[in-house]
């Protein structure tokens, strides 16, 4: 059990429970709203229903139809109303359905939430949080299957946080409603019921089995712009975030790699100080991410440990991502950064 | 052809054409709006405000107007305004065209970069803003300085704006006339049209959530009504039957395009409410009287929960879409005088003077009156500076307000260009 669980189950009742993303989320969202008046839930399928991943499961009959509501298919909508609530001084809590739906919201993203505090100097906010499912590894396609967040990172005044556990889903998401800049928050689908090793022909791997689905019952926040160290090792510094920090995780046990797994956590603003610190101890740097490689945050990421790292630096910066093209269903785990891909980017980097 | 027909399979069909839009009259031509029809004030039916969307399908097509060719109110939709109420809508015009017509000057003079004037269009914002209460929050689009002015806005800050000076208090980051003003619930103007419309609903949506009373109102071009905002806009606003105004400005012109892009050959901008399930007005939008009504019947509507109005106030734009534009490039000069509507300063003045509440000296004198307090308000706004001169909002702040607080990153170009500044001016320059 890592060192902020203890801390966190200490000033907590104590209970130890369980839970998987989906319940740490959904308990998020409920302590918010129990606790902020100002917060609102809304999007498709999100009220009555509970959300097609069960997210907001039981929320509107908790705290009401106007607290938590369904909304029409309209990403732009959803979160054009939730910048018009957030100035009238909600707290919105926007859901787009997957992340690959994303795109029909991008101009009220973009050009409206992101700069609003911005071009009025503050007259008007947006403090908004934009959950959405996103990454592969269901065999969800082109469309159910995207990691869109360097579309987002490349925009100045957005916050981007991916949890990778129950635990970190929880105090996160409740310091990103609490935040008062627009914060993107994207939850890796493949791992809501359990971690993910990369082998998709064995069985899922429940939560319950990992240390981080210990989740305390009260409110507790994770800072954002802070990484976890998910393992301490010196043979090379493994930057990563969402499904793949298990991936990685499992072929550096399997691979007996000695590395200083960084699981960043949130993207903007980036925990350098965490990330300078690690690759000065390793001289050695890999990137694990599911998104297209091409201008992807991988390109951000080996960047800047170029840039502040380079007389440090023992070996090139590798990239493991998934390709440049969209995301197929048949041949997902082609497509998929999984072991072999990850397994040969640390041998040759360890080789150099 | 006969050779196609023999060997393409189904060319035995009548080929297709592609309808592109054309307007009637294009620079030379000369100008006849015959054929827009222009209902008589008289006897125009108010419907009641609480009436059924279904049961106004008529006023979509109509077109509420107060002000008679007499120059007289006509008709349930007078909102019996007294004179002095009547007197200020035309002040408040009036300030807005001469402050129009110097910032259009200075902009030609090299003190900002940028104007855009709404000339023929005052009463869409000025009478409708008063129509409001001063807390109803709008979201306008770039051409409703006329709320602002009837909000009682100071004009040196709205002149520091647009100077980007040292005294603009949007710290000189946003384009000229993109105000911004909590204050008097003025919502920051965005350059990306239409993305207002649902953000309004969302205001209103957010006041009836916590059972607040007061209303949103927004504004829009009906060359914007095109974008996917306003159908997200009117969707939202139906389905949460929010206390929202939609305001459509249909002024003809969407810079070069004419209305037709829009989708104006077939029907009507406030027909659009039908098919949504709002109330849809269409209003003279050069009739300060109808614009005033039809504002007060939405809001009144909106305020007793009775939802969402679109109203479209057909008018014209009498200049050119901007600074940066030239009109005589795509339509008749004489557009302007032949249109039908006439120019809503003069139809109220002639109104006031109709109904011996006014007279021509003190016309003169109210426009001297407005001429002076925008000339003494830009020259207080110029000891602020001008475009280009230097005197701005330190280099620093450039920085400030991407987020609540400075990340690292942004910490770190702040200080590259501070050292970029200490390269260029090595013996110092002030801040």
């Amino acid at each position: 059990m890592s060192t902020e669980v203890k801390e966190a189950l200490a000033t907590s009742n104590g209970t130890e429970r369980r839970l998987n993303m989906i319940e740490a989320i959904n308990e998020a969202l409920d302590i918010m709203l129990a606790r902020d008046p100002d917060v609102i839930i809304m999007g498709e399928d999100v009220g009555y229903f509970g959300g097609v991943f069960r997210c907001t499961a039981g929320l509107q009959e908790k705290h009401g139809k106007t607290r938590v509501f369904d909304t029409p298919i309209s990403e732009c909508g959803i979160i054009g109303v939730a910048v018009g609530m957030g100035a009238y001084g909600l707290r919105p809590v926007p859901e787009i359905q997957f992340a690959d739906y994303i795109y029909p919201g991008l101009d009220q993203l973009i050009s409206e939430a992101a700069r609003l505090r911005y071009r009025s100097a503050t007259e008007f906010i947006a403090p908004m949080t934009v959950r959405s499912p996103f990454g592969g590894g269901i065999f969800g396609g082109q469309t159910h299957s995207q990691s869109p967040e360097a579309l987002f990172t490349h925009v100045s005044g957005l916050k981007t946080v991916i949890p990778s556990t129950p635990y970190d889903a929880k105090g996160l998401l409740i310091a990103a409603i609490e935040d008062n800049d627009p914060v993107i928050f994207f939850e890796p689908k493949r791992i809501y019921n359990g971690p993910f090793s990369g082998y998709y022909d064995k069985p899922v791997e429940p939560w319950k089995r990992h240390d981080a689905s210990v989740v305390p019952e009260d409110y507790y926040r994770i800072p954002l712009g802070k990484a976890r160290t998910v393992r301490e090792g010196d043979a090379l510094t493994i930057l990563t975030y969402g499904t793949m920090v298990h991936v990685a995780e499992a072929v550096c046990r399997e691979k007996g790699c000695d590395a200083d797994i960084l699981d960043l956590r949130t993207l903007v603003p980036l925990d350098i100080e965490a990330i300078e610190a690690s690759v000065e101890k390793t001289g050695r740097c890999l990137i694990v991410h599911e998104a297209t490689r091409t201008s992807g945050f991988g390109a951000e990421l080996s960047a800047l440990v170029t840039e502040r790292c380079f007389y440090h630096l023992e070996a090139p910066v590798e990239r493991v991502t998934g390709f440049d093209t969209p995301y197929p269903h048949s041949l997902e785990w082609a497509y998929f950064p999984g072991p072999v891909r990850i397994g040969e980017a640390i041998d040759k980097i360890l080789s150099e | 052809m006969a050779d196609k027909a023999a060997t393409t399979p189904g060319s035995n069909r009548p080929s297709l054409e592609l309808h592109v839009p054309e307007p009637k009259f294009r620079p030379g031509d000369a100008v006849d709006f015959g054929h827009i029809a222009i209902p008589s004030a008289e006897g125009q039916k108010r419907p009641d405000e609480a009436s059924e969307p279904r049961d106004l399908s008529e006023y979509p097509y109509g077109l509420v107007r107060v002000l008679g060719d007499d120059d007289r109110a006509h008709g349930e939709w007078d909102p019996k305004l007294d004179p002095e109420t009547l007197r200020t809508m035309l002040r408040n015009m009036a300030l807005v065209r001469a402050f129009d017509e110097r910032m259009f000057r200075g902009q030609r003079q090299g003190k900002t970069s940028f104007y855009m004037k709404c000339t023929g269009e005052e009463a869409t914002s000025v009478a409708a803003a008063m129509a409001l209460a001063s807390d109803d929050m709008v979201f306008p689009s770039y051409r409703q300085q006329g709320i602002l002015i009837t909000r009682g806005y100071d004009l040196v800050e709205m002149i520091n704006q647009i100077y980007s000076n040292k005294g603009d208090k949007l710290l000189g980051r946003q384009l000229p006339i993109m105000y911004s003003s909590r204050e008097h619930s003025f919502f920051s103007i965005s350059g990306n049209l239409a993305t207002q419309t649902p953000q309004a609903v969302g205001w209103a949506m957010a006041s009836a959530i916590k059972r607040d009373s007061r209303i949103a109102a927004t504004w829009v071009g009906e060359g914007s009504t095109a974008e996917g905002d306003f159908h997200s806009a009117c969707t939202f606003a139906t389905v949460y039957n929010a206390p929202v105004i939609l305001n459509v400005i249909n002024n003809q012109w969407a810079i070069s395009s004419f209305s037709g892009f829009a989708g104006a050959e077939r029907t009507t901008f406030a027909a659009r409410a039908l098919g949504y399930g709002l109330a849809g007005l269409r209003v003279d939008g050069n009739d300060a009287l109808a614009v005033y009504a039809a504002q007060a019947w939405a809001a009144n509507r909106a305020r007793a929960n009775g939802g969402p109005t679109l109203i479209e106030y057909f008018t014209y734009r009498a200049e050119g879409h901007s600074t940066s534009d030239d009109p005589s490039g795509y339509r008749s000069a004489t557009e302007r005088e032949e249109w039908p509507l006439g120019d809503p300063i003069n139809r109220l003045k002639k109104h006031l003077i109709a109904i011996g509440e006014w007279d021509e000296e003190r016309q003169a004198e109210m426009d001297r009156e407005a001429a002076e307090r925008v000339k003494a308000a830009t020259k207080e706004a110029e000891k602020n500076g001008i475009l280009g001169h230097g005197m701005h909002h330190p280099f620093r702040t450039m920085f400030q307000d991407v987020y609540e607080e400075l990340p690292w990153h942004l910490k770190e170009q702040a200080e590259q260009a501070r050292h970029e500044r200490e390269v260029k001016w090595p013996e110092g320059k002030p801040e």
